[in-house]
């Protein structure tokens, strides 16, 4: 069907709209390339790793302890939180009456709202001095991982909850009708069924906690060290980021693009993987 | 059965720890953000570095900052979406194109937001650290979920509209105009309240671009401290800022609360009313 005129110059007008939108992400890439090339240029990658120490401004570039930071409070969090929300989202499908499972999930709903700077607070208030009681400085790896917990928590619940809504109905009378305990069932059925959707919730929920920023700043203590224990004050690379961003000049200010382009890259693996297990089981 | 019965009983403790928890945040924040809440806190300007004084100015800032975003990021997501729905067929290049980009953009974390804010609009574009920096990255950072759920909202709009008015003759703008859109609006509006949330939430996309002054903005270009921004520094970075920082982020939970019920009211609202109005 041929378009009308105005509908042309409308047709137009949206695809300078959209082309724009779309090349956002792009600039993005640019900018973030651009402010860390006068490092790249000069600096080989394996410094990041070989220096002995990070003294930007002494030339020294090591991330390796900021880099494990992140790692393994990413770690801790997901480990936590996928078994609690993946309970959560079972807890609102398959044990709870209607009402109740209305009322958990408003509350998960709620709490997937909550900005990470209140998350970061109330973990600074709140949690770093219980922990500091059982062993100080309380502003910890173990404090980051809590907190990094509850945020991630809602993320994993609902896309868990709504991976198990996904189940064929078809499969939970089947096993209804042989005989399944509600156990055999989801652990037969349910979770078998939804397993992909469940994984990629997962994968998203970390890809938040390496992005997080705020919540990990407050609480984590933001000592540059290779952590020893739980209780040892860490700094992940967005907290540094966001922590050196204000007088940052010249190659350190390069340096901290590096990191953030490094943060990118690895968010974005962790997103597609996500993607396509979820689209693997559209078509599966 | 006896593994039934244990794992029944795991998870009903899991849902209340997790219930507990949460409780336990929110009661938290209530019980010492309340006392000092009161509509002088709202409207005075901090004073003594935000150890006392209200939050007035941070609150305008924090406006502008959302109506910046918003201004700049609704219209842009509107056109993408119609475009995306309306003008180009699902398998189309373009399309894929443009909506692969934008599920890389969804994925892009907040603090590289702050990164891309600072280089580009700061000092790229020389707006330096202002609400209209803080306000346009917030724009890029809203802008996949807004084209999303407007994209969803035009789906839905049933097929029968569009052949009908090709049948009548009308073009696509007019369909758009007097169907589509009217159809759409509550969807449109849910997920400009979602955007606006959020927007509203964001703290380390802000920090690097609309910075940290705490006076009373005079204008777009002036650099302006979001709310959630406030909080970040009563705390870390203020000693004794501890009470303002509860009634500061009572204050923010609220308004993200607002902005969830009065998106919901609206979405209901507009359920309910005919499409043309004759």
């Amino acid at each position: 069907m041929s378009l009308s005129r105005t509908d042309r110059q409308l047709a137009a007008l949206l695809l300078g709209c959209a082309l724009l939108a779309a090349t956002i992400v792009l600039l993005i890439l640019l900018f973030l390339v651009k402010e860390s090339w006068p490092m790249l240029q000069h600096v080989p990658l394996i410094r990041f790793v070989t220096d002995a120490s990070w003294h930007p401004v002494d030339g020294l570039y090591q991330l390796t302890p900021m880099l494990s930071a992140t790692l393994y409070s990413t770690l801790g969090a997901v480990l936590l939180a996928a078994p609690l929300g993946i309970a959560s989202a079972l807890f609102s499908r398959y044990y709870a009456p209607p009402f109740l499972a209305g009322c958990y999930r408003r509350l998960i709903e709620l709490l997937a709202g909550i900005p990470s700077v209140v998350y970061g607070f109330w973990g600074l208030i709140t949690l770093a001095p219980l922990i500091g009681r059982l062993h100080p400085p309380g502003v910890s790896l173990l404090t980051g991982i809590l907190v990094l917990t509850l945020m991630i928590l809602p993320t994993v619940a609902l896309t868990a909850d709504a991976a198990l809504a996904a189940v064929p109905v078809a499969y939970l009378r089947g096993a209804a009708a042989l005989g399944l305990s509600r156990w055999g069932l989801i652990s037969g059925v349910a979770l078998p069924a939804a397993r992909s959707g469940i994984i990629a919730g997962t994968l998203l929920a970390a890809g938040r906690a390496i992005g997080e920023t705020m919540a990990v700043l407050m609480v984590a203590g933001n000592v540059v060290q290779q952590p020893q224990s739980l209780f040892d004050p860490v700094r992940t690379l967005t907290a540094n980021i966001a922590l050196e961003m204000a007088y940052a000049t010249g190659e350190h200010r390069a340096a901290l693009f590096v990191s953030g382009l490094a943060l990118m890259v690895m968010v974005l693996v962790l997103v597609g993987t996500a993607e396509l297990l979820s689209r693997k089981r559209h078509y599966g | 059965m006896v593994k039934n019965a244990l794992t029944t009983g795991v998870i009903w403790l899991t849902a209340a720890l997790v219930s507990g928890v949460f409780v336990w945040l929110l009661a938290d924040i209530i019980i010492h953000g309340l006392p000092k809440l009161s509509w002088s806190f709202l409207v005075e300007p901090p004073q003594n570095a935000g150890r006392s004084g209200g939050i007035g100015p941070i609150i305008v800032s924090t406006v502008l900052i959302l109506g910046v975003a918003m201004v700049t990021s609704a219209p842009l997501s509107l056109a993408t979406a119609v475009l995306l729905s309306e003008f180009t067929r699902h398998d189309s290049v373009y399309g894929r194109l443009v909506r692969r980009s934008l599920d890389v953009l969804a994925g892009v974390p907040s603090i590289v937001f702050g990164l891309f804010g600072n280089a580009f609009f700061c000092i790229y574009l020389g707006l330096g650290f202002s609400i209209l920096s803080g306000g346009l990255t917030l724009a890029c950072m809203v802008l996949p979920l807004l084209i999303r759920t407007a994209e969803e909202g035009l789906q839905a709009a049933p097929n029968d509209y569009r052949l009908a008015s090709a049948a009548l003759g009308m073009s696509r703008s007019a369909t758009l105009v007097h169907l589509l859109l009217p159809t759409a609006t509550p969807a449109l509006v849910a997920g400009l309240m979602l955007g606006l949330g959020r927007a509203v939430a964001e703290t380390a996309a802000l920090i690097f671009t609309s910075g940290y002054v705490d006076r009373m903005p005079g204008s777009l270009f002036d650099s302006g401290r979001a709310l959630s921004v406030h909080i970040y520094d009563l705390s870390m970075n203020v000693a004794g800022g501890d009470s303002n920082a509860y009634s500061s982020a009572l204050v923010l939970i609220l308004l993200l609360l607002i902005i969830n019920s009065i998106a919901l009211s609206l979405a209901n609202q507009w359920l309910h009313r005919s499409v043309v109005t004759v």
